[in-house]
């Protein structure tokens, strides 16, 4: 019994291990195409904006410590590009049954309180968070239009400090988009951080 | 006059305090508790690369993570059944300024009695790739090191009952 609950343990190990490291896109593939609803009722995909250089996807929440300290941060970042073609979207990826702070109603809520300039979306179904292949909140993926396809230049965390961010060293999404708007590569492409947990539906 | 020996008033002192009578059993002079402390990363290295006979088991939580708090007492009852075999460390990952605001009432309302180490180090991406490769920086996480054979698990996700001691097993063997 415990040699089969054992091997049965594994292999469940082993599948999460695939999951958490190689589902996903990586840097320098193609951004995947989502159709998901904003706070205000309104469908937002990658061909929203069709001026749009790139975009700047947040995956974040309501209800995350980490997210709530980036906040202000995510709404600096929109302010300061997306008049240079790179806005935001913000797109909550929690289960509503999971984490009730985080449903629609309650999206809403805040988009509104904070005056949020971007688009704050609902994963309903997860689907584009999985595709993604997010893990924690905040976890940005910055993209870049090459021809007619978005490209992915950066994964990873908005800066070096999440406690007080201007005693941040790094500004990985601002030197990403710096990169890539003055023609260069992106120099640091792929950060981690400490955050929370996607909250997955059953 | 009623007079009580050492044992039985060990024994008193267990059955009043209730709330970790399981513990009674184990508890001896030896097994101090050590004080809940702010470390840098060579402190977690130095847990990480400890050479002990005992199993390292290492939780990364904090204080605002309610799937860190929900497993904690699993952890808790592995450091209190097999304190002889098993070192539990819980790297708190809150604030460094906010240890003796939030981290310590919350050690002491819990009664945790694992060792407790806030790690301030910031700069996350200096070091979580360091601890492993796979590890987001999601939490809660969990590494589990035997020092003796060389095995090593790292798990980044919350863990039901039942489950550490699976992997504790499977590790220690």
């Amino acid at each position: 019994m415990n040699y089969v609950s054992s091997i049965l343990i594994s292999a469940f190990l082993l599948i999460g291990g695939f999951t958490a490291e190689d589902a996903g896109v990586k840097v320098g593939d193609t951004a995947i195409d989502f159709n998901l609803k904003n706070v205000d009722g309104k469908m937002i995909s990658l061909k929203s904006d069709a001026n749009a250089k790139g975009y700047i996807l947040v995956f974040t929440c309501n209800t995350c410590p980490y997210s709530k300290m980036y906040e202000d941060r995510i709404i600096a970042l929109h302010k300061k590009y997306a008049g240079q073609g790179y806005p935001v979207v913000a797109i909550q990826p929690n289960n509503a049954d999971k984490s009730p702070g985080d449903s629609y109603p309650n999206m809403q809520k805040r988009a509104k309180e904070k005056g949020f300039p971007f688009p704050y979306v609902l994963d309903e179904t997860q689907e584009t968070t999985e595709a993604y292949g997010a893990t924690n909140t905040p976890h940005v993926y910055v993209l870049n239009k090459e021809g007619g396809d978005f490209k992915v230049a950066y994964i990873g965390a908005i800066d070096n400090n999440s406690r007080n961010a201007s005693a941040a060293t790094r500004r990985y999404v601002e030197e990403a988009i710096d990169a890539l708007s003055a023609g260069n590569s992106v120099g640091t492409s792929d950060t981690k951080a400490i955050g929370c947990t996607i909250k997955w539906a059953n | 006059m009623i007079h009580f020996t050492v044992m039985q008033k060990q024994i008193l002192l267990c059955v009043l305090s209730g709330l970790f009578f399981w513990s009674c059993a184990g508890n001896t002079a030896d097994q101090v508790q050590e004080a809940p402390k702010v470390i840098k990363w060579d402190g977690l290295e130095a847990v990480i690369n400890k050479k002990s006979e005992k199993l390292q088991v290492i939780n990364f939580w904090a204080t605002w993570c309610a799937p860190c708090i929900k497993e904690l007492p699993y952890f808790e009852e592995v450091n209190e059944s097999s304190s002889d075999k098993i070192d539990v460390t819980l790297i708190s990952l809150d604030f460094a300024d906010e240890f003796e605001k939030r981290v310590l009432p919350f050690v002491e309302k819990r009664n945790l009695r694992s060792r407790v180490m806030l790690l301030d180090e910031i700069d996350y991406n200096s070091w979580i790739d360091k601890v492993d490769p796979s590890w987001s920086g999601a939490i809660p996480a969990t590494l589990i090191i035997n020092p003796s054979n060389g095995k090593r698990k790292f798990l980044e996700k919350e863990l039901n009952e039942g489950e550490l001691n699976s992997l504790i097993e499977e590790i220690l063997n």
